[in-house]
């Protein structure tokens, strides 16, 4: 693939100037349902952004209210500068591919990727020329000619996002484009799709569940949930500075301790009654938050620094890299990934120990 | 976005419109088509049915009249009688076939499902003239009874005529119902209540058989409606003390102002409605439905040889007396004469020397009628299933009740209420609107729509909406898209619809048997009725009959054909 790829961009084939993607205070509801509330985002030229949530967090309405599927009560939706919220779907030229793909299965492969061109006018022979630059941008033009039930769903996927691509819409936007593959596949075509993103330089929006693929192929991403953007970062930032115990808990592993500020002021006390050197001002009405491999397992008396916390082992969990011991502090259950090297030593399953967290990676976080 | 002083800050947004204004401009379109040639005719009834004769006033004594003459309300009884009776006597014969051909390794299914079909290609009517020569007092079976053990049965003796060719002739929609639900009964239902230690008799009273009740009382409640409304069967074996035949009777005999035919028609709608009405109440909430995915049917169980000899033995019986009218037909188109005997005298080729001599008129009216019925029936099909199941018009549901309604209304009824709506209306040089062959042929696409208005909707509802998104993604309006994803998606449906649709008006009776006013006009199964009317037109009536049943089984088959391979190269076979 990476060859045609390169091929293709040699011949100059699909010129999209990148262009920004602004979306400003966007609310949508279904009688009582309120979908999207007050949703702003603004997605820079040439980025590749994702709508990162749970089901039913409105990713997927905010993706087609940009392709013109959804009407928001309020709000706006500007691509490149323009205004697009009253557009009809056929003239706001962003190329959408969808979950299911959509490939009519009355068309041959060909005539599905020539579809959008010939909806636009475009010469016959022009449109011979520019299907066949983006057959071969993903590696199909041996099977042109079949129909869509004849390809697997890895090729079922490419000759959507040629039919996309083909028409040089000014966003690419990818409703869960992943989702129907298996899981190798999965691998290989979120590089492809990456890739092919930063060859032709074009907007992208990504639509996912899954924080590994946002992760991995995204610069940037606006976790969503219920309706509401929680937070838009890079992958690391939403990893080490989540904004909430939602951003935490969704992007890898969080371990919350529920308490209270100490009575003393200085002190944060958890649930089972274990008193924490807080160390600076604690917000208010926040838990404690770590990461299981920021954390330290240690002997029960063991000296060092950070805070440290007794806890009793209750199961442990072989990850390969890693070991995750299952402890409880107090009555939570809690995680502790120690690196594993062979020969070390394993704690035993019921022993006493403590847990041990350097002070910068506490994170104090609310709902 | 937050403090921004924004112009009038985002408006609501203009694109929640419910729908263009294309899609309105259809809607209303189909509604006033609907309205002129549905609603009017059949509220035209009903207010004749109220009003005093000759004035317009509000009055009860029309049905005071019915309920007080004796006549009509033997004819009320009978017509239940009969349309029970039907109902009896088509169960005894699908639960058989159905249940063999289900539940057992029963070599032949296939062929007996197919079979079952058969007599529904043939107007019930016909096949009571074939029943005649079969089982009439001097049919082929009493002659051979009375010969060999000197008595004879009365098979088609005044009502039991009537019950008997109309269970053999709706049969199938039972047997078509009741296979299905059948068929979509998980196994592990079965595995289940065999695990907890039932078996045998008790295990089909207590699992399948309540699991199988919907789709039985769907073509139970079908047969009734469809028995309590036909015309042309009871005229025929000359049964007159019947409601449909007394409707047809009273309008064509004393005139179109007699109050009479009008209530009569009201009752029909009452009784079909109720029908309706009562099996849908028993089916509300038992969708059973119960396969799974990798489910699959019950378990098919091997026969003993003694099973084996009693289920092929019912089934040949069965399928034998089925088809009992088709083999009649065929007989008669050949035969020379056919009288008080077994088997006619001797054959010829003279009837159908006839039919397409002065005949063909009739079949070029057939397939002009039909062939228009059918494109009516699929076009306001698909567009009705759009609306509903695509666009957020308001009122939209009701395109679909309107034209479902039309299942409800007797095709007896239809045809009186176009007589006295239409006759009124004169063209400029004074001919009555009614007189015209276009209102038979609005009366068919009218009886036929809910049939291809199914077949539509079922055909777009298997389309993803995402097939149409995707095409309005690239630029495609939503009239293109209709025209370019849409409709070529839906074909195999259309056809579908348009063969039923097609099929169906060419054998239809009840509603044409009014409107034709010319014999020039006239569609095939008007000409049968006719033919078969005299005892000299009965050959060349079995010929039109066989050509009848040869023109809609040669439709069936090549649509079926034509549907297979456009799924296959769309690769949705599997």
């Amino acid at each position: 693939m990476n060859a045609s790829i390169e091929q293709a961009a040699a011949k100059g084939a699909i010129v999209t100037p990148a262009v920004s993607v602004e979306i400003e205070g966007v609310n949508l509801s279904y009688g009582d349902n309120h979908v999207l509330k007050d949703v702003g985002l603004s997605i820079r030229p040439g980025e590749f952004f994702a709508f990162l949530g749970p089901s039913g967090c409105g990713k997927t309405t905010l993706l087609r209210l940009i392709a013109g599927f959804n009407q928001a009560d309020t709000g706006r939706v500007t691509i490149g500068g323009r205004d697009i919220s009253g557009l009809p779907p056929w003239k706001r030229d962003v190329g959408m591919v969808f979950q299911s793909y959509a490939l009519w299965p009355h068309m041959s492969v060909r005539r599905n990727v020539a579809f959008g061109l010939e909806e636009r006018g475009v010469k016959r022979s022009e449109i011979d020329r520019r299907v066949d630059v983006a057959l071969g941008l993903v590696g199909l033009s041996h099977l042109a000619d079949r129909r869509p039930s004849q390809l697997s769903g890895g090729q079922q996927q490419r000759v959507a996002v040629a039919r996309t691509v083909v028409v040089e819409p000014k966003v690419l936007l990818l409703d869960e484009p992943l989702s129907n593959l298996d899981a190798k596949m999965r691998v290989q075509v979120r590089r492809e799709l990456r890739e092919l993103q930063q060859r032709l330089g074009l907007t992208t929006i990504f639509v996912t569940h899954d924080q590994e693929e946002a992760n991995t192929i995204c610069d940037r991403i606006a976790v969503m949930n219920d309706g509401v953007v929680q937070q838009v970062g890079t992958p690391m930032e939403l990893y080490e500075k989540p904004a909430n115990l939602f951003v935490a808990n969704f992007l890898g592993t969080a371990n919350i301790l529920d308490g209270r500020i100490a009575p003393d002021g200085r002190h944060f006390e958890l649930d089972g009654g274990i008193l924490i050197a807080a160390g600076r001002d604690v917000p208010p009405g926040s838990k404690l938050v770590f990461r299981p491999q920021h954390a330290i397992l240690a002997a029960a008396d063991a000296k060092g620094e950070g805070v440290a916390m007794p806890c009793a082992v209750t199961g442990r969990e072989f990850l390969g890299a890693s070991v995750r011991y299952l402890v409880t502090i107090g009555t939570t259950p809690v995680a502790i990934d120690v690196p594993f090297q062979s020969g070390s030593d394993l704690i035993k399953i019921g022993a006493q120990a403590s847990v041990r967290i350097p002070e910068r990676s506490l994170l104090w976080l609310s709902s | 976005m937050t403090a921004v002083p924004a112009p009038a800050a985002t408006p609501a947004s203009p694109g929640r419109i419910a729908a263009t204004p294309g899609q309105i401009a259809l809607a209303l379109a189909i509604a006033a088509f609907l309205a002129m040639f549905l609603v009017l005719p059949v509220a035209t009834v009903i207010y004749v049915a109220f009003t005093e004769k000759g004035t317009s006033s509000f009055t009860l004594v029309n049905f005071y009249d019915f309920f007080r003459t004796e006549l009509f309300m033997r004819s009320l009884w009978n017509s239940f009688y009969v349309s029970a009776m039907s109902v009896v006597w088509a169960s005894v014969f699908a639960l058989p076939l159905a249940y063999l051909t289900t539940r057992f390794a029963f070599r032949g299914a296939a062929i007996v499902q197919t079979l079952g079909f058969l007599p529904l290609i043939m107007p019930p009517f016909v096949g009571a003239v074939a029943m005649q020569l079969f089982f009439g007092r001097n049919g082929s079976i009493n002659l051979l009874l009375d010969d060999y053990f000197g008595f004879k049965i009365d098979f088609m003796e005044g009502l039991n005529g009537v019950i008997f060719v109309q269970s053999v002739h709706y049969f199938p929609f039972i047997l078509i119902n009741l296979s299905a639900a059948l068929r979509n009964i998980d196994r592990a239902m079965e595995e289940a209540a065999q695990n907890l230690g039932s078996s045998g008799f008790r295990l089909f009273r207590r699992i399948v058989f309540p699991l199988a009740m919907p789709g039985y009382l769907a073509g139970a409640s079908l047969v009734f409606v469809k028995v309590f409304d036909d015309l042309a069967t009871p005229l025929l074996l000359n049964v007159k003390d019947m409601l449909a035949p007394q409707a047809y009777l009273r309008v064509t005999s004393i005139g179109i102002a007699d109050p009479m035919g009008y209530v009569i028609s009201v009752v029909l709608i009452v009784a079909s409605v109720l029908a309706m009405w009562l099996s849908a109440q028993a089916l509300k909430g038992r969708d059973y439905a119960t396969t799974q995915r990798g489910g699959g049917g019950l378990a098919r169980r091997k026969m003993s040889p003694g099973e084996a000899v009693l289920g092929y033995g019912v089934v040949f019986l069965i399928l034998a007396l089925v088809l009992a009218p088709h083999l009649g037909l065929l007989l008669l188109s050949f035969a020379t004469i056919w009288s008080f005997s077994p088997l006619p005298d001797g054959f010829t080729l003279a009837h159908y020397g006839r039919v397409f001599g002065e005949s063909s008129i009739y079949i070029k009216n057939t397939l002009i009628y039909a062939t228009i019925a059918g494109g009516i029936d699929v076009a306001l099909g698909v567009a009705i299933a759009y609306l509903v199941l695509r666009t957020k018009l308001i009122g939209r549901e009701w395109l679909d009740w309107m034209a479902t309604a039309a299942l409800a209304i007797p095709g007896v009824v239809l045809g009186i209420g176009y007589l006295r709506t239409f006759y009124g209306v004169t063209l400029p040089d004074g001919t009555p609107l009614a007189s015209l062959w276009i209102i038979i042929v609005l009366a068919l696409a009218i009886r036929r729509l809910p049939y291809a208005l199914r077949a539509c909707y079922a055909a777009l509802q298997q389309i993803s909406v995402s097939l149409e998104e995707a095409a309005e993604n690239l630029g495609a309006t939503k009239s293109r898209t209709v025209r370019r994803v849409v409709v070529p998606l839906m074909a195999g449906g259309i056809l579908a619809g348009f063969v039923t649709s097609f099929s169906t008006a060419a054998v239809e009776l009840s509603a044409t048997l009014m409107l034709v006013q010319s014999n020039s006009d006239a569609p095939l199964a008007y000409g049968l009725y006719v033919f078969m009317q005299s005892a000299a037109g009965r050959g060349p009536g079995a010929a039109l009959g066989v050509i009848a049943v040869l023109l809609v089984a040669v439709c069936t088959f090549l649509s079926h054909l034509v549907i297979e391979r456009s799924q296959k190269a769309k690769g949705m076979d599997h």
